[in-house]
């Protein structure tokens, strides 16, 4: 290919378009001149290497006409790179335009010097850049400081010896607001890029220059401003004050955009302002802009409603009698629905509840199964939430039931075990939950129909005769079934001991002897040894009272929240994970970083979840915790190459490549947005941290339990935990193995 | 920030590619086509691949591609592609493939003015039409004006050019409000509300200053109606009152701090058309029909319908393109129809029977009934019962009951000045369950 490539650049071919093109070129006629030029963009815009007619186009370069020259300088920057030395005939002109009389030309001129990315261009850049950085025109100096930037990211050292930073912080002063914006834009991207320059600080005065400019800008530089002003840390709370006095007006932009970087300034300044009738105001000020959002562009609108998830975790009172516009459009997209239905979940609370549970009654009814499942899940989660509620849910759940449609039914099922972990007295719906047992094909949906099955065995009078049914089945089943099974048939048998001693000896014999799983096999010795030696401890361990669960709504953890919220409206928001995680190298490793951080939060509140997670962390599990997590990731990932390769091509791309605009094979890992992967983020965090010892929920409950259990602790000290854990099983399918796994290491 | 820009068609054929950074490169465009266009499992209008990220709207029959790297502001990227959609549209009528190819160069052009290094520049349409036009601008006449272009795509009134004059000072002002619904099967409204936009047509000399008012309950505070402005406009039946405005949006013209103090819009206009606000309303919205439906799923192989719509405005108003969208099910063979008003056909494309009344008059109620027949299928699925829609457009009505109180324009030569005002309801998402 590139030699082909190379050959036809080297021929100079006698016909073909090419020759039509050069002959066009150097008519003697301006408007077949300019026509040619415009057909040589038109073929570089469909990936045709015209890149030899470099000597022809640049002759067009002197011209009066303002459109031909942009064309010319167009194919200029495209081509610049494979004619570095052709490059420089067209510097002359460049510097005669950046003194023409016309601002309009002086500043195309210094717009494009800096992209053509040209080493020895650099050298020529020097003056003219100098010279227009001081432009009368304003609309000159808010290119040129941009051209900073550019020149920056080409040749560091030559910018700062050049003192062109210093200038560019000079410009903030401007009188001009555009100039201002571009100079602050161009001198934020130095610094992400080479932070060691430290060329935006902000002071206290340029602070004043800085939010009289934000009056007058325009939308993007709003932006601009918006979000230095953002990152600046007020030194007093009095300065905070002023900042959000002075960016909340901004709240009515009509740009979403400007609306989302006030609500991000304005939501972190406000938190060095100690005065709580302040904050109430803006957060009460800040909710209606937030709302309008919903109805942008439903693009915009998601970025937006992502964001508008996040400040619920943070603050969840702002939106609370909202809950109507973010009830579902049936033309939405899937997106938007499914990111709705989270936002709903969290802003319902006991006045709101019953048109929400309405509300997703009725979503339960349509046809994408994706969503269907989300709002079934939503009822649930609402249930527990809500308590006053739980009623009417379990009641639309069961009309639910009744539709008959498979993964309706499924979903209901989970969704109802959730409750029973939360409210007792629901037994009563036992027998019309058992009626749906044949039409269950999940492992999670069998799962919990059995757990729910073992735990009210008593209540149930053919409890026997269901569970009998699964033992039959017993090799048949997914993993997570099995040990469902199993721990529900011992349930049976310690509650009903009389009736059930043959099942529990069949399922206890298949689940060791002709069971190749080490999970199933281990933890069928375990409640093997348990019966045999003491039925009562035996009791007082499988059927050890219950913690309650106290949420199903997932949450993201303090520390990662904490570092989101500066992320507000960029993809980090959007994504509900930190930048390094999903952008390419490295994204495992802040997740796990994330999830350590929040394990030991909550160690020093909970002391016995910190010894499980001091084994983590110190790396006695760690291989296998490593690995789960990783797996996990990859799941959610949508499983492509792993990041480190696809980092290969990109880093390794050449300047030949720019050249010749062949493909380069790689199958770049795909981060799949949120709300696309069915599972989404929220889940696999939470199957992180599952893996990561009892954070969150779980660990919860394993304070509340152990109560229960503190009379058994001397005895079987070891194996209590994990006994416990098994009768209580996690919703979270992934994390549950490998937290049994770091159990079993006590 | 934005690395580059593509344009693809529906086909996923390159339209346009600009790149304004060095790390946007010829292939990214491949693997958005691969990855995006030719992958229907894509639901998301985000994607990211290793560091870079692309982020897609869709226009007409055009996808309108922002390519990124890093931790890039999403909010501002979508916000931006969509600015390209509505400059686009100003300058060619419609934004779509046959525009773009037609008017390559200037697409360019633009996305060379409005970016820089993948910054937005100044995306004023009306500024931009100053130096970029279809026919282009030659230097020697851009020559005096270039000064005056330039300071005024960077002044602090970028959107307003010096010394503009007209013979006849005329404001024209249209209240256009879209009037969402949602009602249950069970009759209950879940969901009105009201977004409603204001135009405004400019056509004043000069640098007017402009005071805009209305009956916005906390410009009036929280009983003061004023009954001097509110004689002669019969339109409102319901405007006894005031009305209470959830949110605003204002056009970067209106001063934001004078908004927050006294809620009083004052701002200098730009010449011609523009969006001056953009308002929220969900108290006591006005809806302007009423629709009662009855549908029966008789058996497996026949639906009833009897839907009835009953106008709810004053019988001197009548409502136009009334458009009823009546779903039926996936696998209807055939449908019968009776109806009182307007014309009704099956559309087998939409899935649903279109009902069109021309004009609906004040208080009238019309009626359908109709029967859709059903093919037997083999697999039963249950039918999802989309809601039936609506749209319609009605003349001097607003559903939130907003009303324009007053435009006063301030000039220094003190002219006088015409202005018109308009009022129009549409239907945003207008639907009912069933």
């Amino acid at each position: 290919m590139a030699v082909n490539r190379l050959r036809s650049v080297l021929a100079t071919p006698r016909k073909g378009e090419t020759y039509e093109l050069r002959a066009g070129l150097v008519s003697q006629y301006a408007w077949e001149r300019k026509e040619s030029i415009q057909k040589t963009i038109m073929s570089m815009t469909l990936g045709k290497d015209v890149s030899a007619l470099f000597p022809d186009v640049l002759k067009n370069i002197a011209t009066p006409d303002l459109d031909q020259k942009k064309l010319v300088y167009l194919y200029l920057m495209n081509y610049a790179k494979s004619h570095p030395d052709l490059c420089i005939l067209a510097v002359n002109t460049f510097v005669q335009d950046s003194e023409d009389p016309n601002p309009l030309v002086r500043a195309l001129a210094i717009r494009t010097m800096g992209c053509i990315r040209v080493d020895k261009m650099v050298d020529y850049m020097e003056e003219p850049l100098r010279k227009t950085l001081k432009d009368e025109s304003p609309y000159v100096r808010k290119t040129a400081a941009l051209c900073v930037a550019k020149l920056f990211d080409l040749n560091p050292s030559l910018c700062i010896e050049n003192g062109f930073l210093e200038t560019l912080q000079e410009m903030v002063g401007d009188s001009n607001p555009m100039v201002v914006a571009n100079s602050v834009t161009a001198l934020a991207e130095i610094t992400e890029a080479a932070p060691e320059t430290k060329a935006l600080v902000v002071k206290s005065h340029s602070l004043k220059k800085l939010m009289l400019a934000l009056n007058e800008c325009t939308e993007w530089g709003r932006i601009t401003i918006l979000t230095t002003l953002a990152d600046y840390r007020a030194v007093d709370a009095k300065e905070a004050e002023h900042i959000c006095e002075r960016v909340s007006p901004q709240f009515q932009h009509v740009n979403p955009s400007v609306v989302l970087a006030a609500v991000k300034a304005v939501f972190l300044h406000m938190q060095q302002i100690d005065n709580n009738q302040l904050h109430a105001t803006y957060l009460k000020k800040m909710a209606p802009p937030l709302v309008t959002l919903v109805s942008s562009q439903p693009e915009v609108q998601y970025v937006a409603l992502r964001n508008i998830d996040l400040l619920l975790q943070k603050q969840p009172g702002i939106l609370e009698k909202e809950m109507r516009v973010f009830f579902c459009k049936y033309n939405d997209p899937p997106y938007l629905k499914l990111t709705k239905l989270e936002i709903m979940v969290r802003i319902a609370n006991s006045s709101n509840v019953d048109q929400l549970l309405a509300e997703l009654k009725e979503y339960a009814m349509e046809v994408d199964m994706d969503f269907v499942r989300k709002a079934v899940r939503a009822i649930g989660q609402v249930a527990i939430k809500i308590e006053e509620c739980a009623e009417k849910a379990v009641n639309v759940l069961l009309e639910l039931i009744n539709t008959k449609v498979g993964y309706v039914v499924q979903e209901v099922i989970v969704v109802i075990k959730d409750i029973f972990r939360r409210y007792p007295g629901y037994e009563g719906i036992i027998p019309t939950l058992c009626q749906c047992i044949d039409d269950l094909d999940e492992p999670n949906a069998r799962g919990s129909l059995i757990w729910i099955v073992g735990e009210y065995a008593e209540k149930i009078s053919n409890a026997d005769e269901i569970l009998a049914g699964f033992v039959d089945g017993f090799s048949e089943e997914f993993v997570q079934t099995q040990l469902q099974i199993l721990t529900a048939v011992v349930k049976l048998f310690l509650k009903k001991p009389d009736e059930s001693q043959a099942l529990v000896q069949k399922v206890l014999q298949a689940a060791t002897a002709e069971n190749d799983n080490p999970d199933i096999r281990d933890r069928a010795y375990v409640y093997w040894r348990l019966l045999s030696s003491d039925p009562q401890v035996a009791k007082n361990i499988v059927l050890s009272s219950r913690p309650q669960i106290t949420s199903t709504i997932p949450v993201l953890p303090g520390p990662l929240l904490d570092s989101l919220i500066p992320n507000l409206s960029s993809l980090a928001s959007v994504y509900q994970k930190p930048p390094q995680a999903f952008l390419g190298k490295g994204r495992s490793s802040a997740l796990q970083a994330a999830a350590i951080e929040e394990a030991r939060e909550n160690a020093r509140e909970n002391p016995i979840a910190a010894a499980a997670v001091s084994a983590a962390v110190a790396g006695t599990s760690a291989p296998q915790g490593a690995n789960h997590a990783e797996n996990l990731l990859d799941i959610d990932f949508d499983g492509a190459a792993p990041a480190s390769m696809q980092n290969a091509p990109m880093a390794g791309a050449s300047g030949l490549e720019g050249l010749a605009g062949t493909p380069i094979a790689g199958t770049p890992a795909r981060v799949a947005s949120p709300a696309f992967g069915s599972t989404g983020a929220g889940g696999g965090m939470e199957d992180l941290m599952g893996v990561f010892g009892d954070s969150g929920a779980p660990a919860v409950v394993q304070s509340n339990g152990s109560n229960g259990m503190n009379d058994l602790m001397n005895g079987f000290g070891d194996m209590d935990v994990s006994g416990g854990h098994s009768a209580a099983p996690s919703g979270q399918s992934g994390g549950k193995q490998t937290k049994e796994d770091l159990l079993g290491l006590f | 920030m934005l690395s580059g820009v593509l344009l693809f068609n529906q086909k996923g054929e390159l339209l346009i590619m600009r790149a304004f950074r060095q790390d946007m490169r010829p292939r990214l465009a491949d693997v958005f086509r691969i990855q995006v266009i030719s992958n229907a499992q894509i639901r998301s209008p985000i994607l990211t691949l290793g560091s870079t990220t692309f982020s897609h709207i869709r226009s007409e029959n055009i996808y309108i591609v922002g390519v990124s790297k890093g931790n890039a502001n999403s909010a501002l990227v979508f916000e931006f592609l969509y600015k390209l959609v509505s400059l686009g549209k100003s300058y060619f009528g419609r934004f779509d493939e046959e525009a773009v190819k037609s008017n390559f160069v200037l697409v360019y052009e633009l996305l060379d003015e409005i970016l820089d290094f993948g910054y937005p520049q100044n995306t004023e349409t009306e500024t931009l039409k100053m130096y970029i036009t279809t026919e282009g601008v030659k230097s020697e006449r851009a020559m005096e004006d270039a000064s005056k272009i330039t300071m005024q795509a960077t002044g602090a009134l970028s959107w307003r050019k010096d010394n503009i004059k007209y013979r006849k000072n005329e404001a024209f002002v249209d209240v256009i409000e879209d009037v969402n619904l949602l009602v249950s099967a069970s009759g209950t409204v879940l969901r009105a509300d009201v977004n409603g936009q204001i135009e405004m047509k400019a056509y004043l000399s000069g640098t007017p200053e402009c005071k805009f008012g209305l009956n916005d309950r906390l410009t009036l505070g929280e009983n003061g109606t004023d009954p001097g402005n509110m004689t002669g406009k019969k339109a409102h039946r319901a405007a006894a009152g005031s009305v209470t405005l959830e949110d605003v949006s204002l056009h970067q013209c209106v001063k934001l701090s004078n908004f927050t103090n006294d809620r009083t819009i004052s701002f200098i206009p730009p010449d011609g058309s523009f969006q001056l606000m953009t308002y929220r309303s969900t108290e006591n919205v006005n809806l302007p029909f009423k629709v009662h439906a009855i549908v029966n799923e008789v058996g497996k192989s026949k639906v009833e319908y009897s839907i009835a719509i009953r106008a709810n405005y004053g019988s001197k108003l009548f409502a136009t393109n009334v458009v009823v969208r009546i779903p039926t099910p996936l696998n209807t063979a055939n449908t019968s129809h009776r109806i009182s008003q307007g014309k009704a056909k099956y559309e087998p494309s939409e899935n649903a029977i279109v009902w069109k009344i021309a004009r609906f008059t004040g208080q009238a109620e019309y009626v359908l009934s109709a029967e859709a027949e059903l093919s037997a299928m083999t697999t039963q699925k249950a039918w999802s019962r989309p809601p039936l829609s609506m749209q319609f457009s009605l003349l001097m009505f607003t559903s939130s009951g907003l009303l324009v109180r007053y435009l006063k324009v301030f000039e220094k030569s003190n002219y006088s000045s015409v202005k018109w005002v308009r009022y129009m309801t549409r239907a945003g998402s207008y639907e009912i369950r069933f």
